[in-house]
């Protein structure tokens, strides 16, 4: 097996970790962490694309893809603890209620 | 590609609202709200200008910086983007006038939302960008864009419905980019590039192609609150402020479903098969029926529009399977493409006028009673008559009734359907426009019944009411250019290379 390769499935299984967690957990902050699960799966699969086809040096491509990519998913998670904080301290809920 | 006329258009049109939007925050609360009103009208103007250049030249193209891709920005304006580009422009325009009325009525008590306008134009960039966007990437970052300043515009009244709503809208909003990333990742993996022209080219059919297909129409089908994904739109779109639930309603979803439509259109025509078709039909169809029953059940007002709206984008995932043919079945011209698909165009602008339209005149209801029970609407024909004419007009275009522009894109919907065969579909959207006449038909009966019991109509501006009116008007005025509209996109080649594919039955994909 490449070196790719394994990176390439630790990311599938990241992914599938991350999105379970979205869908499963019920806490704001679980669910939060699992988004950021997701993203962190997706990226190792694109970094690990920018070494296949035996090219003698890295693709650069992904790499600035990947940096835009984690700087909006910083954004969209600081986000998200922002509004999961203001929902506790208006309320003192820490967890979707009738969750689906 | 790069053979194309050049313009500035499209780089403005994204620069503008940011930059506006930017320089907004510089002021305090009152002049936040006339740069953000200035600005709206500003880029609504503007959008039209670029909506007449590309009528008069065809595509143009603007590469940012003169960098050219991969690692630079090529934006793309065709007839499709420019369309889009054009019902966002007079959508946004008339939903800028309202919310800078309706937010003025109510400073003294709530402080009039100053960071609606900012937030709104950043929207409006995102949108516009993800319009004109000619790359997998790019449309990434554009949704993420529209996703976060959407779900900051629908967590703006600061309530507590409106926040836990909005932290659901945004965990699902990363959901589905971030599976719509993993699918540009399998695809940049196996083909090298992200250029949409490019990938309908050097696409080729495999298991990774069809498992980023999958990743990626799910994650835009969990963006565009497409069956079974619907769960996070009602209570989103029904707990934000007037205003934001007609943006939300009226332009954000159409955004995933832009690019769902560009790349099964351009893109993917490799890899599509029959039963994917059918199944996304299949989601489209049970969201219509559902959609349209939950609307029916509902007791208040925004809830109403808010089901509703879960319906009227399932006649959007309708047109998908119609655009690839049985298996075997082998079409001798194109004839049939070109009503399926200028009927999900036609749907996205008949729904974005009529719902904005609706949500704007929820708004106004509530302004009047401090609520939106609908037994409340009593008697509403006699104390606000322009408001009531708008719901009418705007129901009735819902509904689907001639002469109005929901007549048309079912019309269009219901002839693809029996050009390509598929008669199976027209049940559900004529059970789907009976339900959606009961809704509305319930909510005109309680406007046109007599009060039970004194309730205390508050005055509303009238500016609001016409507001609402000339975007329901607008529901049906669309009709009237509809022959030129119809040309105007087919010009644009939009299925550039996937069309001989489409035409031989999606038989690559089949095997």
């Amino acid at each position: 097996m490449e070196t790719y390769q394994i990176y390439n499935l630790t990311s599938a299984v990241l992914f599938v970790i991350g999105i379970g967690g979205v869908f499963a957990a019920r806490h704001f902050i679980r669910k939060i962490i699992a988004t950021i699960i997701m993203g962190g799966g997706v990226f190792l699969s694109f970094v690990s694309f920018a070494e296949r086809d035996a090219l003698t040096f890295a693709d650069p491509v992904p790499h600035a893809l990947v940096i835009t990519g984690i700087v909006v998913a910083v954004a969209s998670a600081a986000f998200a603890l922002a509004l999961a904080r203001r929902i506790y301290q208006l309320t003192g809920e820490e967890s979707f209620t009738n969750d689906k | 590609m790069t053979d194309l006329p050049t313009s500035p258009f499209p780089a403005f049109l994204v620069g503008l609202p940011v930059l506006l939007a930017t320089l907004s925050l510089f002021f305090r609360a009152r002049g936040k709200a006339v740069v953000g009103l200035a600005g709206s009208l500003l880029t609504g103007v503007m959008a039209l200008f670029a909506l007449f250049e590309v009528t008069r030249r065809g595509t143009v193209i603007h590469i940012l910086g003169g960098w050219e891709p991969p690692l630079g920005i090529l934006l793309r304006m065709d007839p499709l983007a420019a369309v889009f580009i054009g019902m966002t422009a007079v959508v946004g325009i008339f939903i800028s006038l309202y919310a800078w009325r309706y937010f003025r009525a109510q400073e003294a008590t709530t402080g009039g939302f100053p960071l609606f306008w900012p937030l709104w134009l950043f929207l409006w960039a995102g949108l516009n960008g993800l319009f004109l966007s000619n790359d997998l990437f790019n449309l990434f970052v554009t949704l993420e864009v529209i996703g976060i300043s959407a779900v900051a515009l629908a967590v703006l009244s600061g309530k507590k419905t409106a926040l836990v709503a909005g932290l659901r809208y945004l965990l699902v909003a990363i959901t589905g980019s971030m599976a719509y990333l993993f699918g540009v990742a399998l695809i940049y993996g196996s083909t090298g590039t992200l250029d949409l022209g490019l990938l309908g080219q050097v696409l080729e059919p495999g298991t990774t192609t069809t498992f980023a297909l999958l990743v990626i129409t799910l994650g835009l089908m969990i963006k565009m609150a497409g069956f079974p994904f619907h769960f996070w739109l009602p209570p989103a779109h029904s707990s934000a402020l007037a205003p934001v639930s007609a943006l939300l309603s009226a332009l954000v979803v159409k955004g995933a479903f832009y690019i769902l439509l560009r790349l099964w259109m351009e893109v993917f025509g490799v890899s599509l098969t029959y039963a994917a078709g059918q199944l996304i039909g299949l989601a489209g169809a049970i969201a219509v029926i559902w959609g349209s029953w939950q609307a029916f059940m509902q007791t208040s007002l925004k809830l109403i529009v808010a089901h509703s709206s879960v319906a009227q984008l399932g006649y959007l995932l309708m047109i998908f399977p119609l655009l690839i043919l049985a298996p075997g079945v082998t079409a001798d011209s194109a004839d049939w493409l070109s009503p399926a698909w200028t009927a999900g165009v036609y749907q996205v602008i008949a729904h974005a006028f009529a719902k904005a339209s609706f949500f704007l005149s929820a708004g106004i209801i509530i302004m009047a009673l401090g609520h939106d029970r609908i037994e409340s609407l009593r008697d509403l024909v006699g104390h606000m008559r322009i408001t009531a004419l708008a719901i009418a007009i705007a129901g009735v275009s819902l509904i689907g009734l001639p002469p109005s522009g929901g007549f048309m894109a079912k019309w269009m919907l219901l002839k693809g359907i029996f050009l390509s065969g598929q008669w199976w579909w027209a049940p559900v959207v004529l059970t789907g426009s009976l339900l959606t006449a009961g809704y509305v038909f319930m909510l005109l009966r309680l406007a046109f019944a007599p009060a039970r019991e004194k309730e205390a109509f508050r005055p509303v501006p009238r500016s609001l009411e016409v507001c609402a009116l000339v975007l329901a008007l607008g529901s049906f005025l669309i009709v009237l250019p509809a022959d030129n509209l119809i040309q105007f996109l087919q010009s644009g080649e939009v299925f550039g290379t996937g069309i001989e594919s489409i035409m031989e039955g999606g038989a690559h994909g089949n095997d």
